[in-house]
Order: structure tokens, then sequence, then C-alpha cells
């Protein structure tokens, strides 16, 4: 049997020492200290799109911190008050206006539920530029697609709390797509809803799936994530694995230690991020209309459908897909097969491991074809996000169309496409300036 | 190839940027212009306040909106004092921590207008649009002043901007009375009101902007605050730097 940490971790004598060893006898508090950060070893050659991971964990603090206290004063009810105006509408003004400081937590509430998506998209696509799905990282790739989705149901979930016409009208739109589904598609939305109509029962379930359920699993399933990628150590720019190259003390010789040298260097970027993010926290809170919808300062109104209902800017893309498709197929709806493509168009991403088939993982050693698709696909991605904000029209359905089908194809044909490219060889050891 | 998929980037925002088709003109106004802000407040509850509530506004951040925290004070409420609010501008309520309700009832409302009249609380907000958040004010200062007159409406009055409104021409003493010229479709004066027009239009300028303020009223001193946050985490940053090179300077 491996040594306890009883025998591992010795006191200096000293009385601090000595707590330790009284906690290491009882939990491995110094093992993990070392085993996650001072002596878990990174590649020393990380660039821009590594700080993305550390900036999402401190936007899931912030969500869950600014949401403790939201959740004091924020009443999920449908019912409406002596002003005739919808008690969840009212306290999320009240919060505003009325609680102290209350304007200042909501407004990082909602800039940082953007700011979660703008962050896990820079994240996914690092993932995507050095290939850090590939072997041996598919399990973290995977709990990292968990997370997304899970991030999605919390978003949609805490949209409706704040009862505005685009609440309602969202989850009464999505919530609508589950009747789809053949057979069993009405009672399954019966059930989401809870009602016949979004109603104080979706209010308070979704607030019970927004404040308790969803986050729990979010939780859990980072902590995964980070275990899962401890397991393997991190890949890097140049997707070189530094643990084929170790030194005489079994220490990669491109790695060094997670703490202090990417403790220090993420606090640069925690800065900078907090910069922009309270630049538009500050300054433009509605985000132009796009962080916060305009008509969602319209109380939810059951009798009122809104002209144009449009999710908000971080669903747009799968939204642009679910629209995009119009053809019934097989005896089943247009609306069915939307929902679908919309779904897969979300799945996708967690069969890239197996879908990559090229020699190298970085961008920085493939070819020409990879380059072209990569840049087209974002495109694709961004162009479909933007439709997904218009009202539909025939020009837009169809552009919309077009980058679906390379949307799908990017991934479908990349078992082909990912090898055929010209690779540059890779170096043993990481470039480092 | 580059500048080839940026240009592709692009393409589908401008082939959809959209058209208006009526005109609306430009707020004039400012959120920090104090005097305008209370000359606002005074048309909004004489006029506005028979018919519309502000029910998530009291009355009391007229006046000292959070001071117990914030010490900006005269960043945040309108230089009145609770004397001056009380006799001016409470008309339904005797308590100043009261919220701004509408003496009228919802229901009695709708029969006679046919639907009840919005709460105007954040009405300036709800009439932002996405990519212009600040549309809600250009539209409400148009709306306010495009009534003309037109036999064939309930109330006698038509709207421009919003095509058989419910609503009557409130402020018709002040602007006087509008007709729609069919020849050219514009809108001409045809009976004087109390002011002349660029005196109206100044106060239907400063009843918007109180609009734009009661939408919310710390907004002034958020972004005051911002300069702050902002100034600190630049002082973060230079410390924060210099600690990364100080730690990566052995690393080759």
């Amino acid at each position: 049997m491996a040594a306890g940490n009883f025998e591992k971790y010795k006191s200096d004598g000293s009385l601090a020492g000595n707590a330790l060893e009284w906690v290491d006898a009882r939990f491995p508090a110094t093992s993990m200290w070392k085993g996650h950060l001072s002596e878990y070893y990174a590649p020393k050659n990380f660039n821009f799109w590594y700080f993305f991971g550390s900036l999402a964990l401190l936007v899931l603090v912030i969500q869950i911190v600014t949401g403790i206290f939201l959740v004091m004063h924020y009443k999920p009810d449908a019912a409406l008050n002596a002003n005739g105006v919808p008690i969840a509408f009212a306290s999320v003004e009240y919060i505003m206006r009325d609680v102290s400081g209350g304007w200042l937590i909501r407004y990082m509430h909602s800039t940082g539920a953007s700011a979660f998506f703008i962050v896990v998209y820079m994240h996914m696509f690092r993932g995507l530029l050095y290939g850090s799905y590939r072997k041996p990282r598919e399990l973290t790739w995977l709990f990292g697609v968990g997370i997304f989705l899970c991030l999605m149901g919390e978003a949609f979930f805490g949209y409706l709390l704040p009862w505005g016409q685009m609440s309602y009208w969202g989850a009464q739109v999505i919530v609508n797509l589950f009747s789809a589904i053949p057979v069993i598609g009405g009672d399954l939305s019966l059930i989401i809803r809870g009602d016949f109509v979004v109603g104080d029962a979706t209010l308070n379930r979704f607030f019970s799936f927004h404040v308790i359920a969803f986050p729990l699993v979010l939780i859990g399933l980072v902590a995964a994530h980070v275990l899962a990628l401890h397991e393997t150590g991190s890949n890097n720019p140049d997707g070189v694995e530094i643990k084929a190259n170790k030194d005489e003390n079994g220490i990669p010789r491109d790695g060094i230690p997670f703490h202090p040298y990417y403790t220090v260097k993420d606090i640069v970027g925690v800065v900078v991020f907090l910069m922009v993010f309270s630049a538009v926290m500050f300054w433009a809170p509605e985000g132009g209309g796009y962080f916060l919808e305009t008509p969602n300062f319209y109380p939810a109104d059951p009798l009122k459908t809104p002209p144009h209902i449009a999710p908000v800017w971080y669903f747009t893309p799968f939204y642009s897909i679910l629209r995009a498709v119009t053809y019934p197929l097989f005896g089943l709806d247009a609306k069915f097969w939307g929902v679908v493509a919309m779904g897969a168009s979300v799945v996708i991403f967690a069969f890239l491991p197996w879908l990559d088939r090229s020699p190298v993982k970085s961008i920085r050693y493939r070819g020409p074809i990879y380059k072209t698709l990569l840049t087209i696909f974002v495109i694709c991605f961004f162009v479909l996000g933007y439709l997904g904000t218009l009202s539909p029209s025939p020009m837009g359905e169809l552009v919309s169309q077009v980058c679906s089908v390379f949307y799908f194809g990017f991934f479908l044909a990349m078992p082909w496409w990912s090898r055929m490219d010209k690779f540059k060889p890779v170096p043993d050891r990481v470039t480092f300036k | 190839m580059k500048k080839f998929l940026i240009a592709l980037l692009f393409a589908p925002i401008l082939a959809f940027a959209n058209t208006s088709t009526v005109h609306i003109d430009k707020w004039p106004g400012s959120v920090s212009d104090k005097a305008a802000l209370q000359n606002g407040a005074k048309l909004f509850v004489n006029y506005c306040m028979n018919c519309h509530g502000a029910s998530y506004m009291r009355y009391k951040n007229l006046l000292d909106l959070g001071a117990s925290y914030m010490r900006y004070k005269n960043l945040l409420d309108l230089g009145l004092t609770e004397q001056q609010v009380k006799e001016n501008l409470m008309f339904t309520s005797d308590k100043i921590g009261e919220l701004m309700r509408v003496a009228a009832r919802s229901d009695e409302q709708k029969q006679w207008f046919g639907a009840t009249p919005p709460d105007l609380t954040i009405i300036a907000r709800a009439r932002g649009e996405a990519g212009n958040a600040g549309a809600g004010a250009d539209w409400l200062y148009t709306y306010l002043r495009s009534f003309y007159r037109d036999a064939n409406r309930p109330t006698g009055w038509n709207n421009t901007v919003f095509e058989n409104v419910g609503m009557p021409h409130i402020l018709y003493g002040l602007q006087g009375q509008q007709v729609m010229n069919h020849e050219t479709h514009k809108l001409e004066l045809a009976v004087p009101g109390s002011m002349a027009p660029a005196e109206f239009d100044k106060s239907v300028s400063d009843l918007v902007g109180f609009m734009v303020w009661m939408g919310e009223p710390q907004q002034e001193y958020r972004r005051t605050l911002g300069w702050f946050v902002l100034a600190f985490l630049a002082v973060l940053f230079v410390v924060a730097y210099a600690l990364k090179k100080e730690y990566w300077k052995d690393i080759h």
C-alpha cells in the first residue's frame, strides 16, 4: 500500500507545521495543493487563448455569488400585485431601485450571463484551434460539452425569471418545440410547463432548476472537467505532449508549476477581463439591447404576442439552425426536424475527438484545408447568430440554410478532410520565445 | 483570402440592414440637465399620471434615492427638497415613501381607452431596440409630438408614429391641434396651443428626459462609478503585470 499522507508530509516542528500535519493525517490538504497547483505542471507556452478556462471559473463564481444575493430579494410569483404588475417582474425593478446596491448585483448577473457565453465560446474555439479534444483528453472534452449543455439550460431557465415579455414568449416558443416530438411531445411539453400555458407553475419550477438543480450539476461537471484535465495534463498551442519529455526527477522539461506561474499570469487575465466586463456593466449594461433585450422591460402579457420573438444572442446560432429546416420528412413536421437539427448542432461537438483524424493536433502544423474550413465555420457561426436575431425573411432563410449545411458538413466530413491536409512536422519540444 | 473572408462576414449585415418607414426625431435632451428633469417631473405628474402609473418608482426617489449608501447625492436626485416634492409633485399620495401609483382604476381605464394605459416607469427602456438601446427616448420624443386630429377615432385623435393609438392627445392644450395634410403627408398646426412650437418641443424633451431618468434613476451614478472602478483596475493591472513579469523572468 502507498504511503498515507501521514507518512508523506511531516511537520517542521512549528505550530503551523504541526497543525498541517494533523490535517494531512485526516484530509489530503497538502497532496491536493501539490497535485493541482504547486506541482501540477502546465506547458510553459500557453498563449492568449488559454486565459478563458480560468475566466470561465471566475464568471461561474460571479454568477453564483450575485445569484445568492438576487434570490434574497427576487420573488418567483406570476400573480399580479396591487398595481396590476406581475410580482416577479416588479421584484426585479424593486432590486434595481430599492435594494441597496441591487442594481449593481443585478447588472453583474445579467452581464455575467452574456460574459459566460463569450468566455465559453472562446474556450471552445481554443479547443478547435489546438486540438485540445484529441486523445488523451476526450473525457475532459466530453465533460466540457456537458458543461456547455448545462449552461444553456441554466441560461434558458434564468431568462424566464424577470418575467418580461421576451422571458415569457421565449419560454413559450422553446417549450413548444418539445411538442413537435411525435407521440410524447404534447405530454412532454405539458410536464415541462406544468400548465397548458407558461404560467406560475412554470416560473416556479424554472426558478428551482435555475437556482438549485442546474448549478449543482454545473459545479459537479466543472469539478470533473478539471480533474480529468489534471489527470492527463494540459494541451498547448503546439499540441506537443510535454509528459513525453521528462527530466531525471520525472518533471516535464517544458512544464512549469501551475502555482505560482499560471496563477500570477491568470490574475493579469482576470484584471483585463474585469476591465472589459466593468466597461459593459457600468456604461452599457443593456449590451446595446442584446444582453438585456428591450421588450423584456414590458411585464409578461399572455394575451399580447410580441411581433418578433428573438432569443438572447448566445442562442441565436442554434435558433437559426432550427428555423433553417423548412422541409417535412418521413411524414414528420419540419418543426420536428428543426428541433432535431438544433439539438444535433450542439451535441455534435461531443463527437469531435472521434471525427478528427488528422495526425497533428495544433492548427500550427495543419495545412490550408483546416485553416480555410475553420474560418468559414466561424463565419457561418457568426452569420447564423446574426440571422437568429432578425425576423424571418426569405433571404435570411436561404442564407441560414447554406450556413447550416456548412456547419454540419464541417463536422460530418471531418473524418475525410482532416486526413487530407498538408501537415508540417511537429517539433519534440514546445516553442517558447 | 483573409480580406475576402472578412468581407463575407459583414456582407449579411449590410444585406439585412432595415430601413424604418416612419421618421423618428432624435431626442435632443440629456439626463444630466437637472432643471429639465425637474420640469419633466412636473409635466409627468400633471399630465401623464392622470392615467399612467409609475409604479416601480417611489416619490422619495425624486429627492434622495439611496442616499444611505451613496454619497454622490447630486448625481442621483432631482435636487428637490421633501417639501417641494410634497407640495408640487404628490397629488395621489401623502407619504413620500409611496410608489407613484395612478389613481384611476385599470378596469375602468380599459373601458375608456380600449386598453389599460401602460406603466411608464421603464417605458423609455422598453421602447429601445436591439442595436440601439437609446432609441426609446427618440421614439417617445417623436410620438408625443405627432398627434393629429382624426374624426374617425373615438378620442378624436390619431398619431403618425403609433397608428390608431388609444391614447388621446393629452398635451394638446400646450401644443395646439395638428391636422394631417393628405397631399404632403405632413402634420400642420391648425389651432395653436399655449406654447410656441419650439417651446413645446423643449417641454416634450424635458418630459422624455424625466422618463429616461426614471427608467434607471441611478444611471448617472452608475456611469460615474464606472470610471472609479476602471481606474482601480488600471492600477491593479500594472501591479498584476509587474508581478507576472517578475515571476516569469526565470522561465526560458
